[in-house]
């Protein structure tokens, strides 16, 4: 730093002459839908899914591949191969047919595709091989490599009732779709330095393998070391782990940690523990462990205490560093690695390590988490099988065991449909249990459904007030989206991923190490700790695990990087030194955050503007510029090796890469608000939040889904205003809201505290119009006893000859017909279900009629609706499936939720008539009134920019563009109102249209993008003068939904109470609530019935009262338990 | 800033601080009719787009005259639409009510004159009164073309009938209407033929009556009979101080074109460019010259209070000249219903 801040001058100078030499690149953001082109904006979930059902299954059944057991040592069951297929339903028994997914969703079926295997297995003596065997299905992503959707045109797409924008990656499981939610998780297999809550510095190891997972520490405690495990009771002196694992001299272990002086002195207290401790030799060592250990409730092993230990070493402590043979010579460099960094930590506090820094962390995608679930699964199906064997090889029998017959394929099946539909990862190895993995996809709006494809959920505790984990981290650039997270207690926690952002997945990891040991990295079995240690070396690490050692580090980075760029590496495999541990780290595992750059070399980008002309005429690809080396993908930590210049005239002497776009920093959400740089943050923040709930269109196939709840915009518009990204995310196919014209002033007083001001006329003329889709949905089950339900055709009255009210809308068949209109309480559907189910009706088989009790659909809500479609079908378990689809037209109304694109939203205030609205020397009245006092405390300045370049894009015919970091320039959007004859600053002239009078101020008015928002009064109002009640306390019931009361609660009850109107308490906490007239007994104070006291009983002296029921309720219960209340009365004169 | 004529509304750069000081014109003599009746001009300035614009000039009349005109015709005066929808069958993509509303927008050819109002509680089923219902008909199949163009796939050469336009709504006469209106489809159909109504393909059909009656744009803005019916005050812009040479050119532009001329006066010196008002009548009233700091010196731009240049843009069914007499006498019943109500009080 200082040494920067003197050649401030130098560095200027030099700077000045790389701006001349820098050139602006043209167009260089069509980079980015060529990067988007490949596989859309959820190429993660899809990368992920693809590599666990291509290359991650066939792994896990090689792992798992024998199936032995303990009655026949001859008996052996042997997976040779599995693959998954395409996705089929079951048409019949045994005939299976292709399926889409769209028909998935309307018959609620899984969309899932068989897995099978091939086996080798034994039967008696024979040796059998069988081929495509099944073994369950497994739920297909949709645009996976195996899903029927995959790399089909927009035209067969269509055929297959199937959006060509929507973006895949999520699952339908019973006809939901479900999404499997990016995980983010803490680094496995590194060393991380964590300041634990006493202070000690504390060197962490999350290791995991396919077996286990297991965290290993190394404590700096009172001046010595200690390890701390699970295994054992207490902390562990780390050199009796040293000397278990067979480093007995003190010297040698001195060597692995480093023989610097301020480590000798710092560790001779250890060493000198362990002496006191009298453990010298290996044997000495292991006892000691031994003695250590956490007390087993089952001690089963058969191993003597030296193997046992020596296994515990070898597995459970630092479980991903491979022990071969017993040979613990990495295992233990790799403990004195901890212990150095413990030290360093000890002297410089700020080596510690950031939890929240993005390379210290990895996200879990659909994929991995499938892989676990599987694995967990196979495991189980093969313990099972292992059992039946085990069961029925001693048995004797006619026919020979055969292994095949007793493979069922339901468990895997519904394991995984189970976890996927429930969201509950049970992962039984790992003692893993997480609920909420798993979201229905939100389809309320094309960006909701986007946007739930890129969330990313923290396993960090939402209730916990920390700041650390939720604030926003540097290392989010490009990442993560600054703006998109919710606000409340998910702030922080669920965040979204930016626009470029891509997730790796596993990298082969043998090729790395054999280019690694080419490369000059030495092995550190062959060293010595005084050679591992050397100044002049660097570590190299691979995932975590040591490789070696490496003499000339730069070179091993740059020729690593060379052929990275040249396609030789995976491209998704980084490399980068850390300095202040002297090592070099090789990333190759799944789940790490990258993202494209463009290569800058000698201060220019490798990306010239004839590279970006081939790319816009379509003689280059994405993959062609990685491929070439002109762009490649950086993660988290080598971004941190790297100087990475923002745009091209920032690029100096030292610069290796270059920001393909600014714009792509943001996630989908976020990319939708014109001029976000202008903006107070918080609002883009809420924008995000919003965006996610206007209505608009959900797909080109929103017509033919019959979802619970969908909102439709009559007449959608796309933005005047648009951004790069609205363009590369289909919004302008797929829009959520209608261009307004607004006119910024205040009108009467119904427009405070944000409320909006509609124009009559431009209601009637269809603005803000909408639909609300609702589903009607019912079964027709066949029951155990041969009864079924059925559904019957209108009843007639008999007297009019017509079908009575509830039943006129309903066709013979007794489903209402397409087109009618549902009123409140009308039948929908006329099923009714037999009144016995589990029994058989009549044992001695006589034929008679069951008898049925009606169990119609009805339609509840208060204003009707129309019936659009109507759906026969079955389901998976072949029962009828029923479904209704109901739609309302709604138009805006006072009470109404408008949003404009910058986290402003309002209600509806006042409908004005067109005639009252003021308007211009041109006569346009606006569409709505939008107050001013929503600005200066907002700062929505992009909100004034969007209005002034819609302004202009409407006078020009053009759309503007208001692309975070760029978009039309307002000077320029000024030039070319006034061109059109407007005033440059976008105020106009204004008529009262009450007075017809002038206006005293100039008005600012122009196009403005609103959203409707799903929020609508006609869903929320409600009021009750009489209706239902509780069964128990006979109190009015609560909740909308239940024609619930209006409660007086206990502060309002407060109010009453300090006012002093006790009449009005009596009336609102009993008259209108639960009165109830009882018979006391006068003589007991008991409750009596009917006038008759039934503990005196006597009649003589018996009175009326009125109390609540909740009371009388109270009194007897407390009877109940042995409790007398007796009422003594008085009359209320005395 | 100077302040200006007070009988003008000054367009400042920032406010039009005098706004409200020109609500009423006449100020302190009393009111007289005759002095209205001799100060009040109507002058017809531009009659265009086939008859259905017509810009006039309202003079010396107080803003609130001129504005109970506009708003009486953008919704007291009344029209004909589509009011009822009786959908038979509608197997096409859109949904029943929005096919309503559109249809409710269509604008109508019919003389709302020649018709009464519709009796109070609208009847449910169909027979209506042929002095207050027109009916018209929709019906619509859209099939594949049995001829298609060779090697085209656009939706218009290989189906037909996959654009349902305005034109296919046709009249169909009621009661006596057959007699009364000899001319027919000519006098009552649809105003636009080429309105799109709904898009369609194969199989889909669309069969609809409706019935369109009288009625006025308070209730909904389909029965407003003017696209727009509005006025605005007349800009006149005084140069304070002369404008030349290059100052002239930059002042041209920044009023609209034909509002600035520049003279050439030899006796200004070598650049003999001086800038005149030409014609401001048609100026926006942009206010640009604001931007520039030496001309704002030298312009005061105002308005005329009590010169209103209207413009009415009828839908069609009737000219706007009919139109605006048609307010005149809305506003005239009006007024006589209010005095009778004040005689009533006394």
């Amino acid at each position: 730093m200082g040494e920067m801040k003197s050649n401030d001058y130098n560095s200027l100078k030099r700077a000045e002459k790389f701006r001349k030499v820098a050139k602006h690149i043209e167009d260089k953001w069509k980079l980015v839908p060529a990067f988007l082109k490949g596989k859309g904006l959820v190429k993660q979930h899809i990368d992920s899914f693809n590599y666990f059902i291509n290359v991650e299954i066939k792994k896990i059944v090689k792992a798992n591949e024998k199936v032995l057991s303990d009655a026949d040592s001859l008996f052996y069951v042997k997976y040779l191969n599995v693959y998954i297929g395409t996705p089929d339903v079951e048409e019949s028994f045994n005939v299976n047919r292709i399926t889409t997914p769209h028909e998935c969703r309307l018959r609620d079926l899984n969309y899932s595709a068989p897995i099978s295997v091939d086996i080798e297995y034994t039967r008696g003596n024979q040796r059998i091989i069988r081929n495509n065997l099944l073994i369950g299905r497994m739920p297909i992503m949709l645009r996976s490599s195996n899903c029927v959707l995959n790399n089909k045109s927009h035209f067969e797409l269509a055929k297959m009732n199937e959006c060509p924008h929507d973006p895949g990656g999520y699952f339908v499981i019973n006809g939901q779709e479900k999404v499997i939610l990016i995980q983010e998780q803490k680094l496995r297999n590194r060393i991380i330095l964590e300041e634990d809550n006493k202070g000690c510095i504390v060197s962490s190891c999350n290791s995991s393998t396919h077996e286990r997972k297991t965290k290993t520490n190394v404590v700096g405690k009172g001046g010595k070391y200690y390890m701390r495990h699970n295994i054992f009771q207490d902390d562990i002196p780390i050199v009796a782990v040293f000397k278990a694992m067979g480093i007995v001299s003190d010297q040698e272990i001195m060597q692995l940690i480093g023989t610097e002086e301020e480590y000798m002195r710092r560790f001779s207290a250890s060493l000198e523990e362990c002496h006191t401790a009298n453990v010298f030799t290996q044997d000495q060592a292991i006892r000691y462990l031994s003695n250590r250990r956490k007390q087993k409730r089952f001690p089963t092993s058969k191993m003597g205490v030296v193997d046992e230990i020596k296994d515990i070493l070898a597995i459970n402590i630092l479980s991903h560093v491979p022990v071969v043979d017993f040979n613990f010579k990495v295992k233990a460099t790799y403990i004195a690695l901890m212990i150095r960094k413990v030290m360093q930590g000890q002297i410089d506090k700020t080596l510690i390590d950031d939890r929240d820094y993005y390379g210290n962390k990895r996200l879990e995608l659909a994929g991995s988490l499938l892989s676990l679930m599987f694995e967990d699964l196979f495991k189980r199906f093969n313990w099972e099988l292992k059992q039946i064997a085990d069961k029925n090889i001693p048995k004797i029998k006619a026919a020979q065991f055969d292994i095949v017959k007793h493979m069922r394929q339901d468990q895997i099946t519904n394991g995984l449909a189970f976890a996927i539909s429930s969201g509950n990862w049970t992962i039984k190895r790992f003692k893993m249990e997480r609920q909420g993995v798993t979201q229905v996809l939100s389809r309320l709006s094309y960006i909701s459904a986007l946007g739930m494809m890129t969330r990313v959920n923290s396993q960090f505790e939402k209730t916990r007030k920390v700041s650390g984990p939720r604030s926003l981290q540097p290392s989010q650039w490009g990442m993560m989206c600054p703006s998109d997270t919710p606000e409340g207690e998910g702030c922080g926690l669920v965040k979204n991923l930016a626009l470029m952002t891509h997730i790796t997945t596993e990298v082969e990891e043998e090729p790395i190490i054999r280019l690694a040991y080419n490369l000059g990295v030495e092995n550190v079995n062959i060293l010595g700790g005084e050679e591992i240690n050397n100044k002049n070396v660097y570590m190299v690490f691979l995932n975590g695990n040591i490789l070696g050692i490496t003499k000339n580090y730069i070179r091993l980075v740059n020729v690593f990087r060379l052929l990275r760029r040249k396609a030789m590496i995976n491209g998704f495999v980084s490399i980068y030194p850390q300095h202040h541990h002297r090592c070099v780290q090789i990333c190759s595992d799944g789940g790490r955050l990258c993202r494209p750059y463009i290569i800058v070399k000698d201060g220019e980008s490798l990306v010239q503007q004839k590279h970006i002309e081939a790319l816009k005429h379509g003689f280059k690809t994405f993959d062609d510029f990685l491929h070439e080396g002109l762009i490649e993908f950086l993660d988290v930590n080598e971004e941190n090796d790297s100087s990475i210049a923002f745009n091209e005239s920032q690029i100096e002497a030292g610069t290796t890469h270059l920001e393909v776009e600014p714009f792509t920093l943001l996630g989908v959400c976020a990319g939708l608000v014109p001029y976000p740089h202008h903006n107070q943050s918080p609002r883009n923040t809420y924008q995000c939040a919003m965006g996610k709930q206007a209505m608009g269109t959900i797909g080109y196939n929103q017509r033919n889904r019959i979802d619970t709840l969908m909102y439709n915009l009559v007449y959608p518009q796309a933005p005047m205003v648009k951004s790069r990204t609205i363009e590369l995310i289909n919004f302008d196919k797929l829009p959520a809201g209608q261009n307004a014209t607004v006119a910024v002033m205040s009108y009467s007083g119904y427009d405070i505290e944000d409320a909006l001001i509609l124009n009559k006329a431009a209601i009637d003329r269809g603005y803000g119009r909408c639909l609300v889709y609702r589903n009607a949905k019912c079964t027709l089950k066949r029951y155990a006893n041969q009864t079924y339900d059925r559904i019957m055709g209108p009843m007639i009255d008999s007297n009019s000859k017509k079908p009575i009210w509830k039943h006129e809308i309903i066709d013979n068949d007794g489903i209402a017909a397409p087109g009618e209109m549902v009123e409140n309480k009308k039948v929908m559907v006329n099923k009714s279900m037999p009144a016995a189910t589990m029994n058989p009706v009549n044992p001695a088989n006589v034929q008679t009629q069951p008898d049925y009790c009606d169990v119609p659909v009805l339609f509840k809500g208060s204003v009707p609706a129309y019936i659009e479609k109507v759906m026969v079908s079955s389901n998976a378990d072949d029962a009828f499936l029923i479904k209704l689809l109901l739609r309302q037209t709604r138009r805006p109304e006072i009470g109404d939720k408008f949003s404009s694109r910058h986290g402003q939203k309002g209600v509806t205030g006042l409908i004005v008539e067109q005639e009252d609205m003021p308007f211009n020397d041109l006569g346009i009245t606006p569409d709505m009134i939008m107050n001013p006092h929503g600005f200066p405390s907002r700062m929505t300045v992009g909100k004034l920019i969007e209005l002034l370049a819609g302004k202009a894009g409407v006078a020009e015919g053009k759309f503007h563009y208001g692309t975070a970091f760029g978009g039309s320039k307002v000077e320029d959007v000024c030039e070319e109102l006034v061109k059109h004859g407007y005033n440059y600053m976008g105020k106009d002239f204004f008529y009262s249209g009450i007075t017809g009078e002038p206006l005293q101020a100039y008005i600012y008015s122009g196009p403005v993008y609103y959203q409707k928002l799903k929020h609508m009064v006609q869903d929320k109002m409600h009021a009750r003068a009489r209706g239902p009640r509780a069964v128990l306390t006979r109190q009015p019931t609560e909740g909308r939904a239940k024609e619930g009361g209006l409660r007086l609660g206990e502060m309002e009850r407060d109010c009453l109470i300090g006012y002093g109107a006790s009449m009005m308490l009596i009336e609102r906490l009993m008259i209108s609530s639960d009165m109830f007239d009882v018979d006391v007994c006068n003589t007991c104070g008991l409750m009596a019935y009917r006038g008759w006291c039934h503990s005196c009983q006597t009649s003589a002296s018996i009175s009326t009262i009125s109390i609540p029921y909740s009371c009388k309720l109270l009194f007897q219960e407390l009877q109940s338990m042995n409790i007398v209340p007796r009422l003594t009365l008085k009359n209320s004169g005395d | 800033m100077q302040k200006g004529d007070s009988s003008r509304i000054i367009l400042e750069e920032y406010a039009i601080s005098n706004a409200v000081e020109h609500s009423i014109v006449q100020e302190g003599e009393p009111w007289s009719i005759e002095k209205f009746a001799e100060n009040l001009k109507v002058e017809i300035i531009r009659e265009g787009d086939n008859g259905r614009e017509l810009e006039f000039d309202l003079i010396g009349c107080a803003p609130a005259l001129a504005n109970a005109f506009r708003r009486i015709l953008l919704s007291e005066v009344p029209s004909m639409a589509i009011e009822k929808v009786f959908i038979r069958n509608n197997t096409s993509l859109i949904q029943d009510e929005v096919l309503a509303h559109r249809l409710g927008l269509l604008p109508l050819r019919a003389d709302p004159r020649l018709f009464e109002y519709p009796a109070l509680p609208v009847s449910e089923d169909e027979d209506a009164s042929d002095q207050d219902t027109l009916r018209y008909e929709l019906k619509v199949t859209c099939s594949l073309n049995p001829h298609p163009r060779k090697d085209s796939r656009r939706p218009e050469d290989i189906y037909i009938n996959d654009n349902v336009y305005s034109r296919d709504v046709k009249w169909v006469p009621l009661g006596q209407q057959a007699e009364i209106y000899p001319k027919g489809e000519e006098q009552l159909g649809v105003l636009e033929s080429d309105i799109l109504i709904c898009k369609m393909r194969p199989g889909q059909e669309i069969h609809a009556f409706m019935h369109a009656v009288k009625g006025i744009g308070k209730d909904h803005a389909k029965f407003s009979p003017v696209a727009t019916a509005t006025y605005r005050m007349l800009p006149e812009i005084k140069l304070t101080k002369p404008v030349k040479g290059e100052m002239a050119e930059r002042l041209k532009g920044c009023f609209s074109p034909g509002v600035i001329e520049i003279v050439r006066d030899k006796k200004n010196g070598p650049d003999d460019r001086e800038a005149r008002v030409k014609n401001a009548r048609y100026d926006s009233c942009s206010r640009n010259v604001f931007r520039h700091n030496d001309l704002k010196e030298c312009v005061q731009l105002t308005r005329v209070p009590d010169h209103f240049i209207f413009t009415i843009e009828s839908l069609g069914a009737l000219p706007p000249a009919v139109l605006f007499l048609e307010a005149v006498k809305t506003l005239k019943a009006k007024c006589r219903t209010f005095i009778e109500e004040i005689d009533n009080i006394a």
